[in-house]
């Protein structure tokens, strides 16, 4: 009779660490998905500069939107957690926008070379960033969806696994890859 | 949904498996045979794996690059087609890849790509010019996309696998033709105890020549029409459009220009799209045995997504 009771917790302690282990791959999944959105943002960050000094050279008078972009750019600095990034990339990316649509009336501003390149490469990366945003918050959905579910949700707490975060944008998920400059 | 890809990949996996079986069956027999001619079977075997093994090893590590340059693609840098590699390195972080395919393509006006390499970390998508130039910018994010999906799911691993298969079958029926030739002007001479082993040889070659159709089945069979399904549906849970890959399914279809003029049969499968088809007339005849599931079809599974 007592070696049922030992099958018993031999079951249980198995399943156990299947799932801890389970839920380490899964939440280092949403970790590698987040070092993937924060490759590309900073890749953005670094590319800033260069574009605010080509715009000024052309188009002096748009101040208001240049000090957005630096305003989104510092707050991009200090952002630390996932929202905070988040809040500082929908910032960045609004303001690039607007440039952007600015630059139309520009003409000497959008004939010239490095801006096109500036503005090409911007685009790619914003594209790239909703990939992995979209890949992150795929990733997050899994784990979440996975502590969440019975009986996984009594041990998820007693290990001390929370749920994370979205990677939440403004507007309609993924609307910032069908911009066309 | 996700279920199926992983499930996918099991396939693939057990299909690899099947592969080398039926490999290791077929060089048996031609060592066999070959040994069976010279009077040694032992050394024939121990010929037939060497070369075997030694040609499959260097086929499959260099199989992906050799495909490249029968095809005569060159590849795109960065500074190319900034729009394309952006694309491409945008779909590999959808699908959760470490590293993007490098992008090679071919000077080609008809529309076609495909994808190759032995693991996701090392892998190529190749497109035609054509392609890149007729399609715009959603329909291509979904073709590139599909090709993504074959990376993800490794079917480009089964695909390559097949081709290697085939070029040893190759090689080693014709090393064997070609001592049965030799030996046979040879034999005449006086040689009576060839005779068996000439026989043995005859008969191999009428079995070889049955051979071929199978091999080239079960190439169709390895890569079956439910993959291609299967990188549709993919394809859209990596771009959640599923309209851009029907508008470029259907872009395809139409166009007048279908043949690549540089793909053989021994690399149809692997292209998004049947690159040997003749005229819309000609498929429907040629249904049966065809690489590629109906266009239509999968345009049709596009749209209700």
């Amino acid at each position: 009779m007592i070696w049922w009771i030992w099958a018993i917790i031999a079951v249980v302690v198995l399943s156990i660490i299947g799932l801890y282990n389970g839920l380490i791959r899964l939440k280092n999944k949403v970790k590698n998905a987040w070092a993937q959105i924060d490759v590309q943002l900073k890749k953005r960050f670094d590319l800033i500069p260069n574009l605010v000094d080509t715009v000024k050279g052309y188009a002096k008078h748009e101040k208001t939107v240049l000090k957005e972009i630096t305003e989104a750019r510092n707050m991009m600095k200090k952002a630390s957690d996932v929202k905070g990034k988040a809040a500082a990339e929908n910032q960045l990316s609004g303001a690039l926008k607007t440039l952007f649509a600015v630059s139309e009336n520009y003409p000497d501003l959008k004939a010239s070379q490095n801006f096109l390149q500036l503005q090409e490469e911007l685009s790619g990366m914003e594209s790239k960033i909703a990939y992995a945003r979209q890949f992150y918050n795929d990733m997050v959905m899994r784990f979440n969806t996975k502590i969440q579910l019975f009986p996984n949700n009594i041990f998820a707490g007693i290990l001390h696994f929370k749920e994370e975060q979205f990677f939440k944008t403004e507007g309609k998920e993924r609307e910032n890859v069908k911009v066309k400059f | 949904m996700r279920k199926d890809f992983y499930s996918e990949i099991n396939a693939n996996n057990w299909k690899t498996v099947m592969l080398f079986v039926f490999f290791f069956i077929l060089v048996f027999l031609f060592g066999a045979a070959f040994g069976a001619y010279i009077g040694d079977i032992i050394f024939g075997l121990v010929i037939a794996f060497v070369i075997g093994v030694i040609y499959s090893l260097i086929m499959y590590n260099s199989g992906a690059k050799t495909i490249l340059a029968t095809v005569k693609a060159k590849e795109v840098l960065k500074k190319d087609d900034p729009y394309l590699y952006h694309t491409v390195e945008g779909l590999s972080i959808a699908a959760g890849l470490k590293v993007p395919p490098k992008i090679y393509m071919i000077k080609e006006e008809s529309m076609n790509a495909f994808a190759t390499g032995i693991k996701p970390e090392k892998s190529y998508i190749c497109i035609t010019s054509g392609l890149r130039k007729k399609m715009n910018r959603q329909e291509l994010e979904g073709v590139l996309a599909h090709e993504m999906s074959h990376i993800k799911n490794f079917d480009i691993k089964v695909m390559l696998l097949a081709a290697v298969l085939v070029g040893v079958v190759i090689l080693l029926s014709d090393i064997i033709f070609r001592s049965f030739l030799f030996g046979g002007a040879r034999g005449r001479g006086g040689n009576r105890d060839s005779g068996g082993a000439q026989i043995i040889l005859i008969a191999i070659a009428i079995v070889l020549a049955i051979l071929a159709p199978i091999i080239a089945q079960l190439i169709k069979l390895a890569i079956s029409r439910k993959r291609e399904y299967l990188a549709d549906a993919s394809a859209v849970e990596l771009t959640r459009n599923p309209s851009g890959l029907a508008s470029a399914l259907k872009k395809i279809k139409n166009d007048v220009d279908v043949k690549v003029d540089s793909a053989n049969k021994a690399t149809a499968h692997m292209f998004i799209e049947n690159p040997l088809r003749h005229s819309k007339r000609k498929q429907i005849f040629a249904g049966l045995f065809n690489t590629h599931p109906p266009i239509n079809k999968r345009i049709k599974l596009l749209n209700e997504m």
